[in-house]
């Protein structure tokens, strides 16, 4: 369990960059690009979060079992979305029930 | 009966242990040492089944009569929703891990203590905050949604305390998350040496399983009870569909959390009754590997399952079809347990001891439960028997027949490990008799109530259901004895319990290799070193239990 000791000028770094994707998102808010808002949207927080959990939560720097829980949970909140999808997707299929 | 073997040379309790090291009441809320946190979390679990008990009381006395006559509708409501809440978050979630748990992986391990002692510490503490707003809502007036919560009337319609009560098992949720990570971190990091994976206590393995289902699934329950409280106090529509919400999707999210939750409600009972029938019948495990794959496999199945509670909520039919399918599968690492349990019993020296009969009870109990979960996988006769009683009798069979049951075989199993005293085990066989035999007179007739049609959560029915509820109100004052008793001799055997010795059952594992209670830091000498597998029973080593 060897510690790795961060230069504080990486949490700089990493805070600099968080808020340039914070101005980023802002600024997106303004531009309409139509079905692709949601999509930057969500890349852009995708990469906020990366940052966090890569920099601010050490993970880049701890064991390979770390990554596998780290990667673990973000791998069950995909069963999620997997498995509520089809609900949505599927529900128009059917016939709706005739009445008699 | 064979009466307890109580070892001779050791019939002295150790002078210092972790309970009389300090006295002051300071020396117990600001301990660290994962033993008398564990018996925090005993007494204050033991003070909310109280609760949880009370309710159950009102909701039965009410179902005497088919006429809403004790409670009016609003009042039972509340009755079936506060003991919903308070037993599943305030007393099934917490009772094996926290309490047996908590005392139990390290000892087995052979650790010192959990890997973080102080967030354990921290999250008792989560868990009695937590506890306090339930009661505040309670005593403000209840809340009346039942224990799921459902939208949109919790979010939107609801006119009771369901802030308060949403948020209290939002805090309970961390305090359970808290727990599972503990365990995963000692159990990965901390094991004697020569404590490979394969000669762990499958109680071990079963926490490990349950502790991926904490850490994996709480957090969606908090961040959907989250989005109630802001559905509920900014208006923002999220579930209820007069606000451009969905209100499937909080049933979607909410079960994609519980139903793993009724894992971590049967899991560690499964590990409990692992090791009971070992010791008791001095036979090695059956089929060790599967028995620790099949913890592992419920953890990561049950999480596919989920949409069986919502066969007739307007949920697509197709995915119906695959959540019924796969719900069909999560029921086969179960029977696996089973089937192994009773090849272990196969020609074992079986003895009679109060914590076996909990063990055989729990696996009868056990079975009838998770067998009707399959009446209610199947989308057919799901959709007579949804939202009624046999839902109910169900239920009840796995959690109070499957982990009450646990929980007390555990309890009556390493009482004297805990306390280093004996209780009095005549009285105790009693007990358990009672509770097995007023359990089923409760819930048995549920089931048949169930077929015939009755609802649940109402306050009054037909005229034609009353003889099969008075039954049920009967068997409850059976059951409610039944764990009065126990409540009864476990206190007196703290001061007049005869002394139990480091082994009073001649089991196998590392928690039976120190003093009854341990020390402070669980083995007196250095490091215990593991050189067989765990039970290493043979018939003839029966012998020593004279
Ligand atoms: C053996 C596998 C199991 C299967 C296939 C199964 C299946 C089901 C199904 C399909 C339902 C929904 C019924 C309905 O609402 O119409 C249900 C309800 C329920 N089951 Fe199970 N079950 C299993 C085991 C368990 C276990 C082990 C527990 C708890 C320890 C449990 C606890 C519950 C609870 C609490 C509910 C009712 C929730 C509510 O609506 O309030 N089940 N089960
Ligand atoms: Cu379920």
């Amino acid at each position: 369990m060897s510690q790795h000791v961060v230069p504080p000028s990486v949490y700089v770094k990493v805070f600099g960059g968080l808020t340039i994707l914070m101005i980023l998102t802002w600024v997106m808010a303004f531009v309409n690009l139509g079905v692709f808002n949601p999509v930057v949207a969500v890349t852009i927080a995708i990469l906020k979060a990366l940052l966090i959990v890569l920099f601010f939560m050490n993970v880049k720097y701890s064991s390979r079992l770390t990554w596998v829980f780290v990667a673990g949970g973000f791998f069950w909140l995909l069963i999620l979305f997997f498995m509520v999808m089809p609900d949505y997707l599927s529900r128009d299929w059917q016939a709706p029930v005739q009445p008699w | 009966m064979s009466t307890v073997a109580i070892a001779p040379e050791s019939a002295l309790m150790p002078k210092r242990h972790y309970a009389n090291v300090r006295h002051s009441v300071a020396s117990w809320l600001l301990t660290t040492d994962h033993k008398r946190i564990a018996i925090l979390y005993l007494v204050s679990i033991t003070l909310f089944f109280a609760v949880g008990g009370f309710f159950a009381m009102m909701v039965r006395l009410e179902l005497l009569t088919p006429k809403g006559d004790l409670l009016d509708g609003d009042t039972y409501n509340k009755m079936f929703t506060l003991h919903g809440i308070i037993m599943i978050f305030f007393f099934l979630i917490p009772s094996i891990p926290a309490v047996l748990g908590n005392f139990l992986i390290p000892l087995m391990v052979g650790a010192k203590d959990l890997a973080f002692p102080k967030i354990n510490l921290f999250s008792w503490y989560l868990y009695i905050i937590a506890g306090v707003v339930a009661v505040t809502a309670l005593v403000k007036g209840g809340v009346d949604t039942g224990w799921t919560f459902y939208t949109p009337y919790s979010s939107t319609y609801a006119k009771t305390e369901v802030f308060l009560a949403v948020s209290a098992a939002f805090v309970a949720g961390f305090s359970s998350i808290l727990t599972g990570l503990n365990f995963i971190v000692t159990i990965h990091k901390m094991r004697a040496p020569g404590l490979t994976w394969f000669r762990l206590p499958l109680f071990v393995w079963a926490h490990y399983a349950t502790s991926l289902i904490q850490i994996l699934g709480t957090p969606i329950i908090a961040i959907t009870l989250v989005l109630v409280a802001v559905e509920r106090i900014w208006g923002k529509g999220i579930f209820d569909p007069s606000l451009g919400g969905d209100p499937v999707l909080f049933q979607h999210m909410f079960w994609f959390y519980s139903h793993p939750a009724v894992y971590i409600m049967i899991l560690p009972g499964m590990g409990v009754i692992s090791e009971v029938i070992t010791c008791f019948s001095r036979k090695r495990i059956f089929g060790y590997e599967f028995i620790a794959f099949s913890s592992l496999a419920i953890a990561i199945v049950g999480f596919l399952v989920w949409g069986h509670h919502m066969f007739v909520s307007t949920q697509s039919t197709y995915a119906g079809m695959v959540f019924s399918f796969l719900s069909f599968l999560v029921a086969v690492p179960s029977a696996i347990k089973v089937f192994n349990w009773t090849a272990t019993l196969y020609k074992g020296e079986i003895t009679f001891e109060a914590p076996m009969l909990y063990a055989f009870g729990f696996i009868g109990l056990f079975t009838i439960g998770g067998l009707t979960g399959l009446f209610l996988a199947a989308m057919a006769t799901d959709i007579h028997f949804h939202d009624t009683y046999f839902v109910v009798a169900h239920f009840h069979y796995v959690m109070v027949g499957g982990m009450v049951m646990g929980f007390l075989c555990g309890i009556h199993y390493w009482w004297p490990k805990m306390t280093g005293r004996m209780y009095p085990p005549l009285l105790a066989s009693i007990a358990a008799a009672l509770v097995f035999v007023g359990f089923n007179c409760t819930f048995f007739p549920q089931f048949v109530l169930g077929y015939l049609g009755m609802p649940r959560r109402y306050h009054e029915y037909a005229q034609e259901f009353q003889v099969l509820n008075v039954m049920s109100t009967a068997g409850a004052s059976i059951l409610g004895l039944g764990y009065f008793i126990p409540g009864v001799y476990f206190i007196w055997s703290l001061f007049w319990g005869p002394v139990a010795g480091p082994n009073p059952w001649h089991a196998k594992g590392l928690e039976w290799q120190t003093t009854s209670p341990p020390p402070t830091f669980n083995f007196e000498e250095d490091r215990p070193i593991v050189v067989e597998e765990a039970y290493a029973y043979s018939i003839e080593g029966a012998e020593s239990v004279s």
